[in-house]
């Protein structure tokens, strides 16, 4: 199977047919954005510092090294919990026109919205998979808003070939760790009787 | 040797064995990984244990830390009350986390509530955290090192049930943890369930449960039955690697308990992510020292 490649700036188009489990990797930019920059940006009405229209986040905040020559080092990169961006990222996508989030973990209605009401989607980079993404990272071209520290820094890296990026918030408003978290409501009713049947400890 | 030396020695130790821990998984939940592997025919499962396994190979030969989030750094001392370095125990610990955030290098993980600022050494007021066990007649110390990350840390819950709820409402309170906000937490989980008296005393015995080896069993055979049954049921949910589906949801479930008051019932849920970086080192009077947690480790 051919590897599906997005590139950088990302269209709409370039959206439209992926649906959620579909596998991607990603080719240009992905800038580092998490809690406070979003804090920032919608609460604080702070201007971001990196244009990410037709561009891609990470929810992430990596272990960076600063090199002899003065330029970073990207030492260990992953996702982040993504559900904690949840609270801002239906208004952050509307207002930065970013086209790819990559995180861990679902992410809520709120985003759902967001990614189809502007042809967005949210995709899961596996979790401590850090040193594997890091790898893929070929340099730091930027780093804004250092006074947040190296968690909460954005950090502007070109990549080549990101991934295994897969999509869980798709552009028709699909999302499959909601999906996925109904069946395991389902499931759990019945292996949580079972159990409770023999734990009756208190006589 | 005297003691400034010993001080040095045991700090310098400590601060590698922090780093190791943060770049190698413990063997007991290195072969449960590759053993729950074998069980996945869900593609996106399978993608997903190749990149994680991927990812550890890559860690081990660049000497990475292989998950960025290196946690705040937890100790857990089991110290003989005549460990000679008792008293010092805590400085040794500190400079240790400096030197493991040098070394490693760790990410800059602890934040001053209420400033607001983080401190830049993952050192700031009473962190790196330390818990306390004194044993009688002892002159050697057992320190687990634990990596607490944020998005195994997020899911931690407690609450006091009345007996009327009994071990049916801890078995309710443990699923809904985990199916509702385990799921986030890079699953497979480890997870440490604390029965106790009250909120905190059970949060603290589910931190220790994740610290016991994956696979062990409680010595209770009533506490050793429901931590089978709530693996059982709780991989029956299938929450798979990353919540992405997939035949397993958990790497086991560990329970540690205490008496109770007759009128509560306090319980508590930790879980450690597939990730789940902790070590335990075990140190002799003259500071010779075995580790327990790496077999072949050499720092």
């Amino acid at each position: 199977m051919t590897k599906k490649i997005l590139s950088t700036p990302i269209k709409d188009e370039d959206l439209e047919d992926l649906n959620v489990g579909d596998v991607v990797y990603l080719t240009g930019h992905l800038v580092t954005c998490r809690d406070v920059a979003h804090r920032r940006l919608i609460e604080l009405k702070q201007e971001l510092p990196v244009d990410v229209r037709g561009g891609a986040i990470f929810h992430a905040g990596p272990i960076v090294r600063k090199k002899e020559d003065g330029k970073f080092e990207m030492v260990s990169i992953g996702p982040t919990t993504s559900m904690r961006m949840e609270k801002f990222e239906r208004q952050f996508i509307a207002e930065t026109g970013v086209k790819l989030i990559v995180g861990k973990g679902g992410m809520g209605p709120e985003t759902t919205a967001g990614c189809k009401e502007n042809k967005a989607v949210h995709a899961i980079f596996p979790g401590g998979c850090a040193v594997l993404a890091a790898t893929l990272v070929e340099e730091i071209e930027r780093a804004e808003w250092q006074d947040l520290g190296m968690p909460e820094t954005l950090w502007v890296n070109r990549v080549r070939e990101f991934g295994p990026l897969i999509i869980s918030i798709d552009t028709k408003g699909n999302n499959l760790i909601e999906q996925n978290k109904a069946v395991f409501n389902e499931r759990k009713t019945s292996a949580i009787d079972r159990i409770k049947s023999q734990v009756r400890f208190i006589k | 040797m005297n003691k400034d030396q010993s001080v040095q020695d045991m700090t310098d130790t400590m601060a590698k064995f922090t780093s190791y821990i943060g770049k190698r998984l413990p063997n007991d939940v290195k072969d449960k990984l590759a053993e729950l592997r074998t069980f996945e025919t869900n593609p996106l499962a399978k993608a997903v244990y190749t990149s994680m396994a991927e990812n550890q190979e890559a860690a081990d030969k660049l000497d990475r830390p292989s998950c960025q989030d290196t946690g705040v750094i937890q100790y857990f001392i089991k110290a003989g009350a005549r460990f000679p370095l008792l008293g010092e125990l805590e400085e040794i610990l500190r400079h240790a986390t400096e030197g493991a955030t040098r070394m490693g290098p760790l990410r800059h993980n602890a934040v001053e509530t209420f400033e607001e600022k983080n401190t830049g050494t993952n050192t700031g007021t009473n962190i790196p955290w330390l818990d306390w066990e004194i044993v009688p007649d002892d002159d050697g110390a057992t320190i687990d090192v634990y990596m607490a990350g944020g998005g195994c840390t997020l899911p931690g819950k407690a609450t006091v049930l009345m007996p009327g709820q009994g071990y049916e409402g801890v078995t309710d309170f443990v699923f809904d943890v985990i199916t509702s906000r385990g799921v986030n937490a890079c699953p497979p989980l480890l997870v440490g369930v604390g029965v106790s008296t009250s909120a905190e005393t059970a949060a603290r015995l589910s931190k220790r449960a994740i610290l016991r080896e994956v696979g062990s069993s409680n010595a209770n055979e009533n506490a050793a039955k429901m931590e089978k049954l709530l693996e059982e049921g709780l991989n029956e949910v299938g929450i798979g690697p990353q919540g992405l589906t997939g035949a397993n949801s958990v790497m086991g479930v560990n329970i540690e308990s205490s008496a109770r008051h007759p009128s509560t019932i306090g319980v508590a849920v930790s879980t450690g992510c597939w990730a789940h970086r902790r070590g335990k080192i075990r140190f002799n009077a003259d500071l010779s020292y075995e580790i327990i947690s790496h077999k072949g480790a050499v720092l």
